[in-house]
């Protein structure tokens, strides 16, 4: 695969390292009542659609940029590369 | 300059080589594109015969009369090949002989070269007569799927008698079992435009995109390019086809933008428009020339794909149909015009189109007999100079090791005995629509050529020409390569004007779908090398296995070398007759890579053997091996592990000794491989703050923590020590082996869950140089390199303390008051480039106090005696409580991994806890990997207590220490447990002690 | 009809005219007490259980294409018990002993072969886990060995002894696992079950789930509504699009998982080995193929293919361990669609759907649990309690913190 990597255009897939779910960028607050259940509905549950996926790929072989790439998990297709950094300040995360 | 398409530097094209054929040669005719004046000396079975260069193994044997070339899978059935091409699934022999020894060669895409040693293969004691074709006599018991019906009885029969004979009866070729000598190599390419073949649709679209300047890359599986245009005798403008290809590669060849690979398989369409492909640099060499490769794997990127891979020719099954000397009628076709050659001087045609007529008026026009032309059709143009029999099918065949005569039904029912040494079958053409398939594309019916064509569905870059969209004629191909290539450089904002093009031939096939010849009650066979003939269709579908996929499954149709390139749409047509549907609505078989076989070498490339991965050395490595240290793998770090002395003839001695002189004295160790992190910023203690279970907020500058690290379901990640250089400066470490992942965290940390803390970090691993120096005289040795200026006295510089140095005159240094082994010890780090400087000097410095250099081994001991945690026991479902360290989590922050620690199963009473374990009997060893069993109870899983982790003999405390996890562990000190190791049958009495083994007050490190 | 080498004989001398479809092609019917979704090696195996074990027979079992497509039918048919944690070794032990008497149970030849799981491992600390697994297993009743480098050398002396990058340190062996021809699985507990009484109804995809009341009722399919007292799934690579459809979502992924199969050759290999520094595990089947693997893709997927760097990933492997194979030529390569869990162990259990099982999340090694994930499920499915191997194997683990996790690598579902 070839992801397009939005500061350095584009690259092998080879040069990054998946992780997996967009959301793990939403960390609940853990000083929330029920923070082990947010916790775990956070780290454990996945949507896993067959179709448009928004994911995490760290360039660990480039830039060291975290990505979020909306990929199309049936035809593998790529649609959008944000950096990751972006998204999470869009889902209002800062310090 | 044009070296395309010349063979030992021969032009091809119009060249009529004369030359009468040679003695031996027998099947040998005149010109094609061989080199007639060269012979080239070659053995099968180890006999010896002639060919041309130009020639492949099989051209060669055939011009020799060589029919019988192999046997088939099951029933060892005599076979000769089916085919002139790669689809091939007869003619396989093992070709060359020692460690370049290759299995499953298919003799027709094997290039002639002089000295090209050939087995056949799957056969026992010989070729001609072969033992095992007993299961041919035994074949209506031997039909799909017996075995599944079978051999269950007795049961332990299967393995010790069932098993073993059908896995020796099985298999086709060998392996030499030694190491292959050649060398593999992998590439990257990048185009716009990736033409697949370079029959008439691939030249004319790369002359097309060619001339318009693109970057094009034109790749040939053969070693000459073509196509069918080598293999015909048709007329392109005023020229031979042979001529306008050569015109055409030598005006290609000429190009910049151009590369032409001939010898290149393309063998899968993967994502984003990379595709595989693999050059065989040498295989029509006797060996690779010195350094160069035997072959490459190419990924190429291409902007866009032009298949034009042409189309197969199938065959029609009939009784008997699979003796050597039947061939696709192309094939003849092809050897008679390309190679010079003919399977037999006599030959007869079994066809259902034109296009197997021209293979008739082709020999004919060599000069070989043609007995008969069998046409399944009963109308049609008739054709002159043989006898030409409509209506009428091929029903039988003779011949035990070669074809001798056919039996023809004629359409008045009559039956005709023709006498021949040569069949040319031909059913029509199946586009040749591999790549298409291999996203899952699924290719759609064309009834009007009888064959399924490429779908709508096609790999996004990917479109198709020529033969392969189901154009069958010349002129169609040409146009279809040029309207092809002009459309696709569109794509990419490439203007493009299609190339002129030749008038060529633009007859129809007239194909009229004839699928098998119904009559007779013997074997038809449809997949020749799996042998599987219509009858197994038809007891499959007897027994329920219709889905295309149970067909396949059931009796192996389609799975053999050739993956069904020429069968499958038999099978398919007979299964669509049989449950009385149209074989679009019976289903498709999808291909996938790779297009034909790749050795397993190539996929490799120079990965293997020592260089499966690539080393990493520490800085004192060039030291170390001065020394004859002997190394170990950590990762791909190569470390010392121990430095034997003179006299020294068992590790355990060096060990012990290393060990011994770090406590009494003074060790030095490399401990460059830990990670180290450097992390800068305002926010950067609150980072860590948070990426640490326990607070670094406070940590004053000057001092450094150990920290442990989890991961957010709460298990321990990693741990290390992290020194605070300055207000926003910290240096972190982490393990050696987490080092990448603890860097990947930490920036997953940073970019997407807290993007505006400011924070910056690097990984220094590779820029520092670190060294350990433990024991009591470490300050002494210290002191002898350091800089007067710095004070490391213990007061000025004590437990934990950290700061920045120099050292040995300038150098500049870092240097951390920190232990791993609990002595008094520093890290110092200075730079890599003087990390072999350092050692040295560190080295000189401690002679006075007969200082050593210990490696991992030593390491590991004082770590156990000191009961620090390691990767044995941060095994991925360790907790902070786990460890003992539970107090270490801070509940007045947020942390990664602080919350999920909290669940109710991570903190159940009787929960793991790591502790320490000294023998009952001092004498006895401790294994790490027993399993911990209460004296009187059984040893049962059910009564399993825990686990020892690291053991390891303490030379200071004379016998056996380990670390473990015990249930409830921390109450249990002073408990005598059994320490079972059942694998071994042996088990030891063990005493549950605190993990610290050594210096529990810490008073040395505080020294 | 009852398989024997005496009905061969008898059929082959007489036409062959006597065989009869291994299973028949039923329409669906408007009710059945037990519907399993998914003809694949578990959905099949859990109704041949249901109705030899469990005395149900009015059973169905319904597939959207044709049955054992999926992994059961594209994997590297390994089998072996050769487990770590408590929650799954006395499961994948009772798997093992299924096998042992599964073709005589179903009378279809799967050709359980047992010629042994080899693990290599290449570093002291490896060895020091292999050690601790092994002991585990012995614990359980389950046989294993620890072989030193030389005990290696006598078994595989082809194996890269003298310049690997990682040298071989020895390994931990199993007997009794090997490898099982996989398609025959899936056939033979069709035609058990078929025998049996259950419909197995191909072509018909369960587009959604009906449930009144918190309790399932049926389901809707391409074939219409069937109705059921109880729906069981076990679609493993599908498993978030069907739980999805009762609104669940799961702790899986779904990826890709690409296997390897080369041309046949005369045996070279004597059982599964499997690289402790590299991701390769290979065996060679009875036709002669080396059937071989890797890592997964690793990346989100439904597509069944993968990529050119994990074939080559893997084939670097191969060389590495065993350089006498570069010869030998890959023939075919698929991917099939692994349910990868967060602990990298598989569910069987109830939903909160009254009525509405689930089994599924068996990363890449659900072909060895067949046997034992029929049966456990048929046992959920018909008595409403676990069975007594498969207690651990629930929902709430994860919220409990009771992980399942052979690898230590936590919610990381493509690094299990």
């Amino acid at each position: 695969m070839i992801i397009n990597h939005p500061l350095l255009g584009p690259r092998d897939s080879q040069e990054f390292i998946y992780l997996g779910d967009a959301n793990l960028i939403e960390r609940p607050d853990w000083q929330a009542a029920n923070a082990v259940e947010t916790f775990h509905d956070y780290l454990y549950l996945r949507d896993n659609p067959a179709g448009e996926h928004r994911e995490l790929w760290y360039h660990e072989q480039g830039d060291r940029s975290w990505l979020v790439v909306t990929r199309n998990t049936v035809t593998h297709e790529i649609s959008k590369v944000e950096l990751a950094r972006d998204v999470a300040r869009s889902k209002g995360r800062s310090k | 300059m044009n070296q395309m398409n010349r063979i030992n530097g021969q032009p091809l094209g119009g060249t009529e080589a004369t030359g009468a054929p040679r003695s031996g040669q027998a099947n040998r005719l005149s010109g094609g594109q061989i080199d007639h004046a060269k012979t080239l000396n070659f053995r099968f079975d180890g006999k010896t015969f002639q060919g041309h260069p130009g020639d492949t193994l099989a051209s060669a044997l055939l011009a020799n009369g060589v029919r019988l070339m192999g046997r088939s899978f099951k029933y060892h059935r005599p076979r000769g090949p089916l085919t002139s091409g790669s689809e091939e699934p007869n003619a396989l022999v093992e070709l060359r002989s020692g460690a370049r020894q290759e299995p499953n060669t298919r003799a027709t895409v094997a290039e002639l070269f002089d000295g090209l040693e050939a087995m056949s293969q799957n056969r026992w004691p010989s070729l001609s007569f072969d033992a095992l074709a007993i299961n041919d006599r035994l074949s209506t018991f031997l039909t799909a799927g017996f075995y599944y019906k079978t051999f269950m009885w007795p049961k332990a029969f299967w393995e010790k008698l069932y098993e073993p004979i059908i896995r020796r009866a099985a298999g086709l070729g060998s392996l030499s079992m030694e190491t292959d000598p050649d060398l593999y190599d992998k590439g990257f390419l990048h185009a716009d435009l990736l033409i697949v073949g370079s029959g008439p649709a691939g030249l004319a679209a790369a002359l097309t995109a060619g001339r318009a300047g693109a970057q094009v890359i034109l790749a040939e599986e053969d070693f000459l390019f073509g196509g069918r245009l080598i293999a015909e005798t048709y007329r392109l403008g005023s020229g031979s086809g042979a001529d306008w290809a050569a015109a055409a590669i030598a005006e290609l060849a000429a190009m910049p933008n151009v590369r032409l690979m001939p010898r290149t398989t393309v063998i899968g369409a993967f994502d984003h428009g990379i595709t595989g492909a693999v050059e065989r640099v040498s295989d029509h060499l006797a060996v690779p020339a010195a350094g160069k490769p035997r072959q490459i794997l190419w990924r190429i990127y291409a902007k866009r794909t032009l298949l034009c891979a042409g189309a197969i020719e199938r065959p029609i099954p009939f009784e008997n149909n699979d003796r050597p000397g039947i061939l696709l009628a192309g094939a003849i076709r092809a050897y008679a015009n390309r190679w010079a050659a003919t399977p037999g001087k006599t030959v007869a045609i079994f066809t259902n189109n034109d296009d197997g007529l021209r293979t008739a008026t082709d020999l004919i026009d060599k000069g070989v007999s043609v007995a008969a032309v069998i046409d399944t059709r009963p109308e049609g143009k008739t054709l002159a100079g043989t006898t030409h029999l409509k209506g009428a099918t091929v029903i039988d065949s003779a011949g035990r090791l070669g074809l001798t005569g056919i039996t023809v039904r004629l359409g008045t029912g009559e039956t005709r005995q023709i006498a021949c040494t040569a069949l040319g079958v031909s059913g029509g053409w199946n586009p040749n629509v591999h790549l298409t398939c291999h996203q899952r594309g699924r290719p759609v019916w064309d009834a009007k050529i009888a064959a399924f064509v490429p779908g709508a569905d096609l790999p996004p870059s990917m479109s198709v020409a020529g033969a392969a969209t189901g154009d069958l004629t010349t002129s169609g191909a040409l146009a279809s390569g040029a309207a092809g290539a002009v459309a696709a450089l569109d794509a990419l904002g490439i203007t493009a004007r299609a190339a002129e093009l030749p008038e060529a031939e633009d007859a129809p096939v007239n194909v009229t779908p004839f699928w098998y010849v119904k009559h007779g009650k013997g074997r038809a066979w449809i997949d020749q090398q799996n042998d599987v003939t219509v009858k197994d269709v038809k007891l499959a579908h007897q027994e329920g296995y219709r889905s295309v996929e149970h067909l396949k499954r059931y009796t192996t149709l389609g799975m053999a070398t050739d993956q069904g390139k020429t069968s499958n749409m038999a099978g398919l047509a007979v299964m669509a007759e049989l449950t009385s549907k149209s074989i679009p609505a019976t289903g498709t078989t999808i291909f996938r890579p790779p297009y034909t076989p790749v050795p397993i070498a190539t996929f490799a490339g120079r990965s293997a053997g020592k260089d499966f991965r690539p080393v990493r050395q520490t800085p004192s490595h060039k030291w170390a091996a001065e020394q004859g240290a002997v190394f170990v793998e950590v990762g791909m770090w190569k470390r010392a592990q121990w430095f034997p002395r003179q006299g020294e003839t068992h590790w355990r001695q060096s060990v012990d000794r290393e060990v011994l002189a770090t406590r009494n004295s003074v060790g030095i160790c490399d401990v460059t491989t830990l990670g180290k992190i450097d992390v800068q910023g305002t926010d950067a203690a609150e980072f860590l703050n948070r990426v640490y279970a326990n607070p670094f907020a406070k940590l004053a500058v000057g001092k450094v923590r150990y920290g442990l690290m989890l991961r957010e379901d709460g298990m321990a990640m990693d741990d290390g020590t992290t020194a605070r250089l300055a207000e926003d400066h910290f240096v972190t470490t982490t393990t050696t082996a987490n080092a990448v992942g603890v860097y990947r965290h930490m920036e997953f940390c940073r970019q997407c869950l807290w993007p505006d803390l400011d924070v910056q970090i690097i990984s220094t691993t590779e820029a520092w140089a670190q060294f350990s120096v433990a024991g009591p005289n470490a300050r002494k040795l210290l002191q002898k390199i350091v800089d007067p200026g710095h004070d490391i006295s213990n007061e000025a510089f004590p437990y934990m303390g950290c700061g920045e140095i120099t050292v040995c005159g300038g150098l500049r240094a870092r240097l951390f008051r920190i232990s791993f082994s609990g002595e008094l010890a520093y890290e110092i780090a200075v730079p890599t480039r003087y990390g072999d400087g350092l050692i040295r000097a560190m080295v000189e410095a401690g002679k006075q106090y007969d200082s050593v250099v210990y490696g991992t081994e030593a390491l590991g001991v004082m770590r156990i005696e000191k009961g620090h945690a390691a990767g044995n026991e941060l095994n991925g479902t360790t907790t902070a409580r786990n460890l003992g360290m539970a107090g270490m989590v801070s509940k007045k922050k947020d942390a990664i991994g602080s919350t999920l620690s909290e669940r109710e199963g991570l903190n159940r009473d009787d929960v793991l806890a790591l502790v320490g374990f000294r023998p009952v009997d001092r004498s006895r060893p401790l294994v790490a990997g027993s399993h911990f069993i209460n004296v009187g109870a059984e040893a049962t899983a059910a009564n399993d207590q825990g686990y020892m982790t690291s053991v390891a003999f303490s030379p200071n405390l004379g016998h056996s220490v380990g670390l473990g996890f015990l249930k409830s562990g921390g109450a249990r000190k002073g408990e005598t447990l059994r320490a079972v190791n059942p694998l071994n049958n042996e088990e030891v009495e063990v005493e549950v002690v605190s993990a610290h083994f050594i210096d529990p007050e810490g008073d040395r490190l505080r020294a | 009809m009852r398989y024997s080498g005496f009905k061969v004989i008898k059929e082959a001398l007489t036409g062959h005219k006597g065989w009869q479809p291994a299973w028949r092609d039923p329409a669906p019917q408007p009710h059945y007490d037990i519907i399993v979704i998914g003809g694949g090696g578990h959905g099949l195996a859990t109704a041949y259980y249901l109705a030899r074990q469990f005395g149900q027979h009015r059973v169905a079992v319904l597939e959207k294409g044709w049955i054992g497509g999926g992994n059961v039918g594209r994997n590297t048919t390994i089998i072996r018990s050769n487990y770590l944690l408590d929650g799954n070794e006395p499961f994948y032990e009772f798997s093992m002993k299924l096998w042992e008497n599964l073709e005589q149970d179903f009378n279809f030849n799967a050709m359980v072969s047992q010629r042994g799981v080899l693990n290599l491992c290449h570093t002291d600390a490896q060895r020091d886990a292999m050690r601790r697994r092994g002991n585990a297993m012995r614990l359980n009743g389950v046989d294993a060995e620890l072989l030193d480098t030389e005990g290696v050398r006598r078994m595989a002396p082809f194996l890269n002894f003298e310049s690997a990058r990682f040298p071989i340190k020895g390994g931990l062996l199993q007997r009794r696992g090997g490898t099982v021809r996989h398609d025959a699985v899936a056939w033979g507990y069709a035609r058990g079950a078929d025998a049996r009484g259950v419909d197995i109804i191909q072509n018909c995809e369960v587009t959604g789930f009906r449930i009144e009341n918190g309790r399932v009722k049926g389901v809707e399919t391409t074939r219409g509504f069937i109705g059921a007292g109880k729906v069981g799934v076990a679609v493993a690579g599908s498993s978030s699009k069907v739980m999805g459809m009762a609104g669940m979502r799961l702790p899986i992924e779904s990826h890709v998982l690409q296997a390897f199969v080369s041309e046949g050759l005369k045996p070279v290999l004597p059982g599964v080995i499997t690289y402790g520094a590299g991701h390769f595990y290979v065996s060679q089947s009875d036709k002669g193929g080396l059937v071989f693997g890797g890592d997964i893709d690793g990346y989100n997927s439904y597509a069944q293919r993968g990529n050119l760097p994990v074939v080559e990933d893997v084939c670097e492997g191969g060389m590495s361990l065993m350089p006498m194979i570069g010869r030998a030529r890959l023939l075919r390569m698929w991917g099939g669609i692994m349910d990868m869990s967060m602990d990298g162990s598989p569910i069987i259990d109830k939903t909160h759907v009254e009525g509405l099982y689930f089994n599924g999340g068996w990363c890449y090694g659900g072909f060895k649990a067949t046997p034992a994930s029929g049966w456990a499920f048929a046992h959920l499915l018909a008595t409403d309690t676990p069975h007594s191997t498969a207690k651990a194997y629930r929902f709430d683990r994860f919220l409990k913190g009771l992980m399942i996790d052979e690898k230590g690598m936590g919610a990381q579902p493509n690094l299990h």
